[in-house]
């Protein structure tokens, strides 16, 4: 799995800005984006306009951000097609996906600007409880860990198994997915121990 | 069923944004008094894990896979305020860092995939694992496998509120297509929720949460969360799926000033609830919903029966894995 992180990047004055700032600034520009009238008119270009600038100012490379967007449209298109479906709501498609995609963008600029840790730091400065930050810190450390295992274990089933059965394809990847659980709940103890050792709390 | 942003308005994001706090904040506080400190990594852990067993595919067939949402299988694996807060973790994580799922729709995707979904599967799980009267571990199957798919499907139901709710797309539309399509993923969740229960039971059963879900859910607790559940049906679902005119109408005819009231919130589903193909649509979804349920109750029990014998013979010879 890689990272936004694993990217190497420039570093403008977006990255060196505080990332409390640059989230609560997003938080904003995606709040005025996503609601504004679902009618395609003028006041679509001022975030688009702002969007474009930052995304120049940052640097962020233009396959980087039109892959991601592109990975975005699954979602975006899923949705925004059931409105297609009722006579009332149609006129609000074009509004809703370009809507939608410019949020998408203001996220895809934080992300590119704002490494994950830091983002931690400003949801600490933030008042975010402990527990969910020692959580969502922890997941992040071992996010790339257990999906290389994941991996590793299924590629050793590829190996192992010859069946087309789906029946044992199923079974056989809720074998899998349990086993790497119970390594999960033990990586989890090693790792209290480990911070213990190094005085946590 | 990530919402991205764009699609709900400032009354609905604020809301579920609302409902979400209280939950999370009910489960937080939860998990620092029931869990014990050498737990606590063990929440972040199962998040990624989460993550990790997401990027594993299910083969459906004609092609197509798909995978787990991990929701349910949290609450029976970790009990539902752990699970709460690990699923918050993987949504905050999939917004911030892989864009899926919007800022402002973060709340919207939190209640509906961090406390519907494991919490109303969790719920069932509960309830079914006390009445049904079968072996422990088979009960464990079954009632997961069914937990699963109404997690899932009861998700998307308060999703399809939100997106009503927010005019986006009428109930009418909204609801028979999220329903009917959750109610298909909703086997596979079930059928996977089941298998991977079933393993982590074979290998280390003492992990599974359900087995002694009494102990570690206290029952105020669980309240706590079926009212929250309550509280968004009521919000989001119940003012397209009653019939009648809702509470807040009744009272301002009956005092009179209905007609000088401000144009009404909701607009488009109720005209259009009146058209008979659409309205018959959503009654018609209602009635698949349920025969739907019947089925995956029966599917449900089927598994566990066909599965569990298997079970219990590998407990008594299997290795002490690793």
């Amino acid at each position: 799995m890689r990272l936004p992180e694993t990217e190497s990047r420039p570093s403008t004055a977006l990255h060196r800005a505080s990332p409390r700032v640059k989230l609560v600034a997003a938080l904003m520009l995606v709040a005025f984006t996503a609601l504004l009238p679902r009618r395609l008119g003028p006041v679509y270009f001022a975030p688009a306009a702002v969007l474009g600038g930052l995304w120049l100012a940052s640097r962020m490379p233009l396959i980087y951000g039109l892959r991601r967007l592109l990975l975005a449209q699954t979602f975006i298109l899923g949705i925004a097609l059931l409105c297609l479906f009722s006579p009332s709501a149609r006129p609000g498609f074009p509004a809703t996906v370009c809507k939608s995609n410019l949020c998408v963008l203001a996220l895809l600029v934080l992300g590119w600007t704002t490494p994950f840790p830091e983002l931690l730091q400003a949801l600490r400065r933030m008042r975010l409880p402990a527990v969910m930050l020692t959580s969502l810190a922890l997941m992040y450390r071992y996010l790339p860990v257990l999906a290389e295992e994941a991996r590793r274990m299924e590629r050793a089933r590829a190996c192992r198994t010859f069946s087309r059965k789906r029946r044992m394809a199923w079974q056989n990847l809720g074998v899998i997915l349990g086993r790497l659980f119970v390594r999960t709940a033990e990586r989890a103890e090693r790792i209290y121990l480990a911070m213990c050792a190094r005085g946590w709390r | 069923m990530h919402l991205p942003d764009g699609f709900l308005d400032a009354k609905t994001a604020l809301l579920s944004t609302g409902v979400a706090a209280a939950g999370v904040g009910l489960a937080l506080r939860q998990a620092r008094r029931t869990l014990e400190p050498r737990q606590m990594p063990m929440l972040g852990l199962a998040a990624a894990f989460v993550f990790a067993a997401q990027m594993l595919n299910f083969p459906v067939g004609g092609g197509t896979s798909g995978h787990l949402l991990g929701g349910v299988l949290t609450a029976v694996l970790l009990g539902p305020a752990a699970a709460v807060v690990v699923m918050t973790c993987v949504l905050v994580v999939q917004c911030l860092v892989f864009n899926d799922g919007g800022l402002l729709a973060l709340g919207a995707n939190v209640f509906n995939m961090a406390i519907v979904n494991t919490c109303g599967g969790f719920l069932v799980f509960r309830l079914l694992k006390r009445v049904m009267r079968m072996e422990d571990n088979r009960a464990t199957v079954f009632a997961a496998a069914f937990a699963g798919w109404f997690g899932t499907v009861l998700a998307s139901i308060t999703c399809a509120g939100q997106l009503a709710l927010s005019g986006q797309s009428p109930w009418s539309v909204a609801f028979p297509a999220m329903a009917l399509v959750h109610m298909v993923i909703g086997v596979g969740e079930g059928l996977a929720t089941a298998l991977i229960t079933m393993a982590v039971l074979r290998a280390r059963p003492e992990l599974v949460a359900g087995t002694d879900g009494e102990a570690r859910a206290p029952a105020r607790g669980v309240l706590g969360y079926g009212l929250l559940i309550a509280l968004g049906l009521v919000v989001f679902v119940a003012p397209f799926a009653c019939p009648w005119p809702d509470g807040l109408e009744a009272v301002a005819k009956s005092l009179g000033f209905a007609s000088q009231a401000a144009p009404p919130l909701i607009k488009g589903p109720v005209s259009e609830y009146r058209l008979p193909f659409i309205s018959s649509m959503a009654a018609a979804t209602a009635a698949a919903g349920v025969i739907g349920a019947i089925l995956a109750f029966i599917g449900a029990y089927g598994l566990a029966r066909f599965l569990a014998p298997g079970l219990d013979a590998a407990k008594k010879d299997a290795p002490s894995g690793n």
